[in-house]
């Protein structure tokens, strides 16, 4: 366990070692900090004391170790866009993305082990058949284009009847087709505060409303993948010798499915969840822009539109941060429940 | 050498064709609907200059006054645009048209770079083992775990910081097609990796050893027929992924500029018209993608349940 | 009345060309306490018939008629939940690769204990205890560490005693082997079978031995059968086939036999292969590959390659081949006459 830590602790330094590397390098070619300091008016004469006083024209080597140094006490320097420190910008912007994450991975978790088990034990039902239909689709729709559906759906709403509204069945197609709109979808509303900069959608039902269309198509391109995962590996597991064993044993098909296969099961899904982490952190920056919810993907949005280099820089430290915790967490987990990782090393 | 290594591939390919491959695919409705409208969709966006009523890059055949009208089944439409004008008053038939054909051309530039850069440290790191295996396969690793839409968003806000907004758009495709290119490499590369390990042992490749042919042509002309059908699934499921890539980044205004639009960049464009009833500019293109990616994907998925190769997992 | 029954037993595969028949007309039976071995190639339909004699075949497969009664009752006619009540309980199985069977993330002890309570009310406690006094039987060294490890901390041989240990759990009346020894190292394959003859005579279990081993069948099993194409082509005492084998893909096999051959020179074996279940030859199955069908005469022959044999008695076996049954039918003739 120990060593198992350690190792892993390791491996995070290393990343974020690198990670700070490729974050200085772009400090040092990307935006002039004497320019942002100081506007255009100041001779250059006085920006060549201002460099010196900085430290800028130190050696690549001495700059980066003063870069890692105030890295390591969370100090990024100033946002241009917010005149804050950096870090006080992400602070105040991470909960908002830490509750649509959260709330994101809970619908996916809840969704897809069910939708996936099922589907797997049968796989010619209809019901399996439509799941595995909806989830291609679902694939095949970028996360920022079910957002837009969404909005225009629930939001907007749709009033259309392309029926004869005086027959029985045309009005009722047109009624299946309308839908009120109203949904909230900008912003996260007046979220509760509990602490600090924490607030929380969580605390009323308005709050809430403000979470269902984001955290609904931020799902909605997660959700398909791991219900496919979970069945393509709980079909394999299912063929498995220890599976028709348990069976000679004689032990009900609910602990069968439930405990000998789903565990197997869910070990490769645990690795892609790893995985995934990434990729779900990438897709909040596009939700959180169509939706303008206020969290970290739409503040780093802006500031690349607004080269605000501090920021940026600071968004990747956290973001790498997050991600390294994260991956160790998710790799403890996969330990835990797999028995053949001594979590010493990699599986046997 | 070559003349007897040839017909041999020749062969094995119109064995393999008239086989399983033809068989299932006549027996399969939804890959050939799939192949179809995919061919269909392909050829009307390759055709785009000669189809497309009107040049959208042309800002002279542009009327402003025709804004934001809309398609054909609505009231206030122009039969002139049968599926409606965007906010600038292009048709958006032909910005459509020409939109696909970007997005298609980043997509299969963009997995052309992939599978070069993929296939060759895959099969490097799979041949040659050791150092070179550890550092690719770490590299890959870490760009896996950042996800490589993630990868492609910050390489893409760094290059559009690099080289300025103006210079960006000025050449976007070929960017675009690096950034994708660069950001997904890892997938084919493991893919290739784990095909190689599998075949490396096997006795044609220690045969070919034996006869003394160098280590480029074992890789080139033993291992790497052998890994092509993994190659293949995989190449189906990326240009997916690459166009869907492309739609994302031009979303975040990271990629195609509006002026050059391609099918992200006028979903984009039409977004800021939501609100006010003109969904048809953001729908449309958007439904337009949604199709050519399903369809992508629905071949994609015949493909692997036909060749069943062995895919790297995770 | 035997103890198991199995009578017509046909198994089929859906498969989308067609169904394929994987066992026709299998028929057998089983005394309390009795060994039967099932002798044949691989593809003969020998895990087939295994797997549905607890009804235990996997999809596409079904059983599509015959009968397979124990203790009086028709298991192909029973609910789910009574053969539940059987499965591990009054009949359990072994598998061939111990490496596969066990679950790689429960603890022995789990699944121990887990196939104690699907049978009996009985605390988790007693469970413990009665599966650590199995492990005793089956002689694993340290039986009490054992429960908390998992199967990737046993050795193959290990395992497979964890499995015969699990199988006998309730004390079953019947014990299915599926291969048991074949994906062991040979020098703990004669350990593991020598065991479980020893567990199944002590506690008077019956075994069903399937093997492709005429060895193993010869020192372990009473009766035999062989199958050949999904099919019992021969079946009586052991002592008395292996000795006089009648039908020609027993001799074939018994002559195949290493110890057979004479030092120095080539093994005899049955030239060509088992044909595929869905592309079988008219007839006897075994016709295209019988040595002796150049010696019958044209009637016999003719019934080798158009003709199903059925079985004719001889001595205590019974054997399905045409050209057995005109020599007996040659042997009878004569007698009479004399009389």
């Amino acid at each position: 366990m120990i060593a198992f830590l350690i190792k892993r602790l390791f491996h995070a330094l290393l990343v974020m070692f690198i990670i700070s590397v490729i974050a200085f390098a772009i400090q040092d070619n990307l935006g002039d900090p004497i320019q942002q300091m100081v506007g255009q008016s100041v001779p250059e004469s006085e920006r060549e004391i201002l460099r010196e006083q900085l430290g800028l024209n130190d050696p690549f080597l001495i700059q980066y170790l003063r870069f890692a140094g105030n890295a390591l006490q969370l100090d990024f320097g100033y946002s241009y866009i917010f005149n804050q420190p950096t870090t006080e910008v992400i602070l105040r912007h991470l909960p908002a993305t830490l509750e649509l994450v959260f709330s994101t991975t809970l619908l996916i978790v809840l969704l897809s082990v069910p939708i996936g088990v099922y589907s797997a034990i049968r796989p010619r039902a209809w019901l399996s058949r439509f799941f595995m239909g909806v989830s291609i689709i679902g694939i095949s729709i970028p996360v920022f284009l079910t957002a837009i559906m969404l909005i225009q759906l629930f939001a907007i709403g749709v009033s259309w009847s392309p029926f004869p509204a005086d027959t029985g069945w045309g009005a009722w197609l047109n009624d299946l087709i309308t839908t009120e709109g109203g949904m909230p979808a900008y912003g996260r509303g007046d979220p509760v505060p509990v602490f600090g900069t924490w607030a929380t959608n969580f605390a009323s039902l308005e709050g809430l409303t403000y979470l269902v269309l984001p955290t609904v198509s931020l799902a909605s391109i997660m959700l398909p993948l791991f219900i496919r995962l979970i069945r393509a590996e709980m079909l394999e597991v299912l063929q498995s010798e220890y599976v028709k064993f348990a069976r000679a044993k004689g032990i009900s098909l609910r602990r069968i499915y439930f405990l000998h296969a789903l565990k197997n099961t869910m070990l490769p899904v645990i690795t892609m969840g790893g995985v995934q982490i990434g990729t779900l952190v990438a897709y909040t920056i596009l939700t959180e822009t169509v939706f303008q919810w206020p969290g970290m993907g739409l503040m780093f949005l802006n500031a690349i539109q607004r080269s605000d280099v501090p920021l940026i820089i600071t968004y990747l430290m956290i973001v790498g941060l997050i991600f390294v915790i994260t991956n160790t967490l998710v790799d403890l987990i996969y330990g835990l429940v797999n028995p053949t990782v001594k979590l010493t090393g990699k599986p046997a | 050498m070559t003349t007897t290594t040839t017909p041999q591939v020749a062969s094995r390919w119109s064995r393999f064709r008239s086989s399983y491959l033809l068989y299932s695919f006549k027996r399969d409705l939804v890959a050939q609907l799939s192949l179809v409208v995919f061919i269909a969709l392909v050829a009307v966006a390759v055709l785009a200059p000669w189809l497309a009523p009107m040049n959208p890059y042309d800002l002279a055949q542009i009327d402003i006054m025709s804004s934001e009208l809309p398609p054909f089944w609505i009231e206030g439409s122009d039969p002139a645009y049968p599926v409606g004008t965007d906010a600038q008053g292009r048709d958006m038939l032909s910005t459509i048209l020409y939109g696909a054909r970007v997005s298609l051309i980043i997509g299969f530039g963009a997995v052309a770079l992939q599978a070069i850069l993929g296939v060759s440290f895959g099969l490097l790191a799979g041949y040659l083992g050791g150092r070179v295996d550890a550092f690719l396969m770490r590299l890959a690793d870490i760009q896996l775990s950042f996800s490589t839409l993630m990868v492609a968003i910050v390489v893409g806000a760094l290059v559009k910081a690099i080289f300025g907004g103006a210079t960006f758009s000025a050449y976007a495709v070929p960017l675009l097609v690096l950034i994708i290119g660069l950001a997904e490499w890892p997938q084919y590369a493991r893919t290739v990796r784990a095909s190689v390990l599998a075949e490396r042992h096997k006795e044609y490749v220690d045969a070919a050893r034996v006869m003394g042919f160098t280590s480029r042509r074992i890789m080139f002309r033993h291992i790497l027929p052998n890994t092509l059908s993994p190659i293949f699934v995989i190449s189906t499921v990326q240009v997916a992924n690459a166009i869907i890539a492309e739609a994302a980044l031009s979303f975040l205004g990271l990629g195609m500029p509006e002026t050059q639009p391609s099918l992200g960049s006028l979903i984009k464009s039409g977004f800021d018209y939501l609100q006010s009833g003109s969904w048809w500019i953001t729908l449309i293109p958007g439904l337009v993608l949604v199709v050519l990616v399903l369809v992508i994907n629905l071949l994609g998925d015949w493909l692997r349940d036909v060749l069943n190769p062995r895919l790297y997992k995770g | 009345m035997p103890l198991l029954d199995v009578n017509h037993l046909d198994v089929r595969f859906a498969l989308r060309r067609g169904d394929v028949q994987a066992l026709r007309d299998v028929s057998f039976s089983l005394e309390r306490g009795e060994r039967l071995g099932i002798v044949g190639e691989s593809g003969a339909g020998k895990s087939v018939a295994a797997f549905s004699l607890l009804n235990l075949i996997a999809k596409p497969g079904y059983i599509a008629g015959g009968s397979i009664h124990f203790d009086g009752q028709d298991l192909t006619q029973m609910s789910d939940r009574a053969l539940r009540h059987v499965r591990g309980h009054r009949m359990s199985m072994i598998f061939q690769d111990p490496m596969m069977t066990l679950n790689p993330v429960l603890s022995i002890g789990e699944q121990m204990v887990e196939c104690l309570k699907a049978h009996r009310r009985i605390s988790s406690r007693e469970a413990r205890a009665i599966a650590l006094r199995k492990l005793e039987h089956v002689q694993i060294p340290s039986p009490s560490a054992r429960l908390d490890q998992y199967p990737h901390e046993l050795s193959g041989g290990m395992r497979q005693r964890v499995i015969i240990a699990i199988a006998l759990l309730l004390d079953p009346d019947i014990i299915i082997a599926d291969e048991p020894t074949t994906a062991l190292d040979v020098t703990i394959q004669a350990e593991i079978m020598a065991l479980l003859l020893e567990l199944c005579e002590q506690h008077n279990v019956g075994l069903i031995l399937i093997t492709h081993d005429l060895g193993v069948v010869s020192q372990v099993t009473q009766r035999m059968l062989v199958m050949y194409a999904g099919r019992v082509i021969e079946q009586g005492p052991t002592r008395e086939i292996i000795n006089d084998p009648q039908h020609p893909y027993t001799q074939g096999l018994i002559n195949a036999l290493p110890q057979m051959a004479t030092p120095g020179s080539r093994l005899n074996q049955i030239p060509g292969s088992m044909p595929s279940l869905d592309n079988l030859p008219t007839g006897c199955a075994f016709h295209p590959r019988c040595g002796f069908i150049d010696r019958a005469d044209g009637t016999t022959r003719r019934a080798c390659i158009d003709e199903v044999p059925g079985f004719v008695t001889s001595g205590n076996c019974r054997v399905a081949c045409h050209m057995v049954a005109e020599m007996l039918e040659r042997e009878r003739i004569p007698a009479e006459e004399i009389r």
